[in-house]
């Protein structure tokens, strides 16, 4: 069974227009008018038990509203959702204690207690006994790589920190399903690579499931073997990254150092020159004629080197983020 | 999965382990917040001047001026008055107005305890860190006046030791009302205040009831306010005051107030799960 089963997921939210200066203040006073503004459209996905799962897109796509779903917080208008076998706005005890939220720029935390005291209300909170409680907090600590963090108090802790106790106030339950929106959010390069490994860890001990919202591509990277691509409120891909890079990105780019150089016409039965300078040639190459191209290119032409490119994911993302809304 | 989950506690043993817990936490909390604690107190100080002001008119005009109630009786009132106001003081929509505005309701919904017994456990642990700064300003007031100091009879002291915390769970209703309007809007809090004043003139706070005219008196007593300062405040005092009426009209007002604020929850909670956090 699906550990998380969304079918034509939809939220739709009315929002209240209003325009600027005196008149748009004193007509928006006297008569309101709103329009409905579609956050998520007709979203309808899998997830199986213990897989990572990385939700991409710009921000206002949709993904938070998604997550919020998911979690219960927020009540789809159209379409269904299932959690662990669960309804999630329904908000049940026993669903609640299957799963966690934790956003990046959201704390649990008490700010003037040390987050041990946290951890204490959130074993009470969850049943979780002492003995046990301190098992649990001795283990995620050492995963997490934190000492006497948990005995100062949490205003005082640098960011890096904080998240960390987050993480382990957001598992001391041990949740099944992990949702996590942001959770590097302006942490420095070492504190993202140690969630992540963090992380990693996490999903391969106790096999639990999570999806996972970032942009930072590194985190999509090293931990989400599948990825969801949502955009205005749509699904645009629900694949691979690897798929994902092909589908966006349909050639490679052969990168050459000439013995000395040669016309752009001599490169047209290998590709599309991209550049040209002297010596150095830059070639769209597509991907399933890579293999041919490159072996015809060391052959025929007086290569010294050649190097081919992967074009940065972020890029392409980037580059449709750009394009018209899909259809 | 190959995690072990511990078994929930018997349902009993986990609530009260929980309102242990967090009682404790709060406590720790409202403990770094002492100093701002004690301003709280000493700006509770409102029926401590309202002797003042009644004293002078007892000496002007005599018991009759104050509905009967000689110097002695005004200064007890009004301590006592002084000492129930600073344990049923509510600020739960301030609190959760904030919650609701900075995005922290959230966490709180997604664990498996209603967020209304954080709020509830908050306001416990503020009156148990209130506790040694109320008895030092009694100690003080004491210690100028001796002839105010009194101890209450123990009957009288056990059925204000239970008047006191329902009159904070009916102050803690009627507000949690208001504060569902947070979900409607963004400055509930401002509506409290317009509740304030009701609650100010009916309960007893700046005048004992006895000196209202007889139709004020009949109407103050018709709403719930006397009942949460006037009537916990008589019964530390000594005064004449209708026992049996004042728990029953606690406890009445309660059970009525209790289910509309935990309707409004339900209502709140739709739109909020409506319209985001």
């Amino acid at each position: 069974m699906a550990m998380i089963h969304a079918r034509g997921l939809g939220k739709t939210f009315r929002v209240a227009d209003k325009q600027p200066g005196l008149a748009g203040t004193l007509r928006h006073f006297l008569q309101r008018r709103h329009r409905d503004v579609s956050a998520v459209r007709d979203v309808s996905f899998l997830v199986e038990p213990g897989e990572v799962v990385g939700f991409l897109g710009p921000n206002g796509a949709g993904k938070t509203t998604t997550l919020k779903m998911l979690t219960g917080l927020i009540h789809p208008s159209s379409g269904s959702v299932e959690v662990a076998g669960f309804r999630p706005q329904r908000r049940q005890a026993d669903f609640l204690r299957r799963i966690t939220l934790v956003m990046g720029n959201k704390q649990q935390l008490i700010w003037d207690l040390p987050p041990l005291d946290s951890l204490r209300v959130n074993a009470a909170v969850y049943g979780i006994d002492d003995a046990e409680a301190q098992r649990r907090i001795r283990e995620l600590s050492e995963m997490l790589e934190m000492g006497e963090e948990l005995t100062r108090p949490v205003r005082k802790l640098s960011l890096g920190q904080r998240m960390k106790a987050e993480l382990l106030a957001a598992l001391l339950h041990r949740p099944d399903v992990l949702f996590l929106d942001e959770p590097t959010l302006g942490l420095d390069v070492n504190a993202q690579a140690r969630v992540r490994s963090f992380l990693a860890q996490y999903n391969r001990r106790y096999g639990a499931t999570l999806l996972l919202t970032s942009h930072y591509m590194a985190d999509i990277t090293a931990l989400c073997p599948r990825v969801l691509l949502i955009h205005e409120g749509s699904l645009m891909h629900d694949g691979s990254l690897a798929e994902l890079t092909t589908r966006l990105a349909p050639c490679r780019e052969v990168r050459l150092e000439l013995r000395e150089p040669l016309p752009a016409a001599a490169f047209a039965a290998y590709g599309t020159v991209e550049d040209l300078q002297g010596r150095a040639v830059r070639l769209l190459v597509r991907r399933e004629r890579l293999t041919a191209s490159v072996a015809r290119l060391l052959a025929e032409l007086p290569v010294v080197d050649l190097e081919v490119r992967e074009p940065p994911i972020e890029e392409l993302i980037g580059q449709l983020f750009r394009r018209e809304p899909a259809p | 999965m190959n995690q072990r989950r511990s078994w929930p506690l018997p349902r009993a043993a986990h609530g009260l382990r929980m309102a242990r817990v967090l009682l404790s936490t709060q406590y720790a909390y409202m403990l770094e917040y002492r100093a701002e604690i004690v301003l709280w107190a000493l700006s509770g100080v409102l029926p401590l001047i309202m002797l003042g002001v009644w004293s002078e008119a007892s000496a002007a005009g005599g018991p009759e001026a104050t509905g009967g109630l000689g110097a002695q009786a005004l200064g007890r009132y009004f301590l006592s008055a002084f000492v129930v106001r600073q344990f049923t003081i509510v600020w739960v929509i301030h609190s959760f107005e904030e919650d609701t505005l900075a995005g922290r309701l959230s966490p709180y919904l997604l664990q498996p305890l209603a967020p209304v017994w954080r709020y509830v456990t908050a306001h416990l642990a503020e009156q148990i860190t209130r506790l040694p700064f109320v008895l030092a300003i009694l100690a003080l007031v004491f210690l100028i006046h001796p002839a105010s100091a009194w101890l209450p009879s123990p009957p009288r002291l056990l059925a204000a030791l239970v008047a006191i915390p329902l009159a904070f769970a009916l102050r803690f209703a009627i507000q949690w009302i208001l504060t569902m309007l947070c979900f409607w809007t963004e400055r509930a809090a401002a509506l409290e205040r317009l509740m304030y004043i009701p609650y100010l003139f009916l309960s007893g706070l700046v005048a004992p009831l006895e000196a209202y005219p007889e139709g004020v008196r009949a109407f103050a007593l018709a709403t719930p306010f006397p009942w949460m300062v006037h009537f916990p405040a008589q019964l530390l005092a000594g005064g004449e005051v209708p026992v049996a009426r004042g728990f029953v009209a606690l406890l009445l007002w309660t059970l009525v107030l209790a289910p509309i604020g935990w309707m409004g929850w339900k209502l709140g909670m739709r739109r909020h799960s409506a319209l985001g956090a």
